[in-house]
């Protein structure tokens, strides 16, 4: 392998982690925007330790990713501070769906049930990259996950199979929330770049994940979405919704107005 | 607020070999809801290994009012407790 492969390989990885850490620091300060104000006091505890989780899988994440960049010696010395605060929008490549506004709790509700089971395939298999940080990260993850998957699958249940109001809430949810899970298995360039054994092939685990979904939403009596519809793409690569901007605004305002502030 | 779940008290048992111990009540809809919020309120920083929950409403209690007579008696009959034994090093948890 000549040096530029390596380059391109390298950069590929950094992206991939990069990806996976946005993923899970987007999902998880939309969620802890609920703390303080969740519907009870033990659903506000709930929805913050699912925030806690997924932020730490993102420091985990973005260790790992400033690692790799390090390791290459033209580099400064990036932390993952760095990368969590100072990059900007077009940067991010964390999916579409974790950043979408919180909404009201069902729709909050429909956001974690998408994404944690879409982890949670996703991690299922990521415990088998040749990537041994990579491995070791998702393995540690899909426990905590596991809980999400838990814990938003029955309040779709419970909302979906309850009173008229938090059905048509739920439904309501889902639709909105659907268009957004196209991007979810379909692989980024970086993603097709890299060999199968790093990273996963999110195509791959769609009937899994579908599957599971189709199951929680029948449960529900909720109608399992359209398929064929025109689905939301670009979050990987970058291009976003106007509410990440929002997000990074507030998020980052501090590294940004008090270089190296530390607390 | 108005709260229609029903209170829960709840229990969790530290350690594999231990007893659950009344840790604290919250609300919930169902047993469910109830194991789940137990899970993230009491559970958060490793104190369980194990969680049961009960409705407090099945829980009977006694009354204040009849605690002289049913716990006072009890002050000076210090040969009823098993302190003249010598127990083991090895036996913990007595």
């Amino acid at each position: 392998m000549n040096s530029k492969t390596t380059n391109n390989t390298k950069n590929d990885l950094v992206d991939y982690t990069l990806h996976l850490a946005d993923s899970s620091l987007i999902m998880g300060h939309r969620l802890s925007e609920w703390t303080g104000h969740g519907p009870m006091l033990e659903q506000d505890i709930a929805i913050s330790n699912i925030a806690l989780d997924l932020i730490g899988q993102a420091r985990n994440f973005y260790q790992y990713a400033a690692e790799i960049i390090n390791s290459n010696e033209e580099e400064k010395n990036v932390t993952e501070d760095d990368l969590a605060y100072l990059r900007d929008a077009g940067e991010f490549k964390n999916l579409l769906m974790t950043e979408l506004p919180n909404g009201d709790w069902a729709k909050t509700i429909g956001k974690i049930f998408f994404f944690s089971t879409w982890q949670f395939y996703f991690y299922q298999k990521l415990i088998y990259s040749a990537e041994r940080q990579l491995a070791a990260i998702a393995e540690k993850s899909l426990k905590e996950v596991t809980y999400h998957v838990r814990w938003s699958s029955d309040w779709v249940i419970r909302l979906g199979d309850g009173t008229e109001e938090s059905k048509k809430r739920m439904k309501k949810a889902i639709s909105e929330l659907w268009p957004y899970t196209g991007e979810m298995v379909v692989p980024a360039s970086f993603e097709s770049n890299l060999e199968n054994r790093v990273c996963i092939d999110v195509s791959s685990i769609k009937d899994d994940w579908f599957k599971k979904i189709k199951a929680i939403l029948e449960e529900a009596t909720i109608d399992f979405p359209d398929e064929k519809i025109w689905m939301q793409s670009g979050g990987k690569n970058g291009i976003h919704t106007e509410h990440l901007g929002f997000i990074l605004a507030e998020m980052q305002f501090m590294q940004r107005a008090y270089p190296g502030l530390e607390w | 607020m108005n709260r229609t779940e029903p209170l829960w008290e709840v229990f969790i048992r530290s350690k594999q070999g231990l007893e659950h111990k009344h840790a604290g009540s919250l609300h919930a809809a169902d047993a469910e809801m109830a194991i789940e919020n137990a899970r993230d309120v009491y559970t958060r920083r490793m104190e369980g290994v194990s969680i049961w929950v009960v409705e407090s409403k099945y829980l009977h209690a006694t009354n204040p009012d009849e605690s002289e007579s049913l716990f006072d008696p009890a002050n000076d009959k210090i040969y009823r407790h098993p302190t003249f034994y010598d127990l083991p090093d090895e036996l913990k948890y007595m």
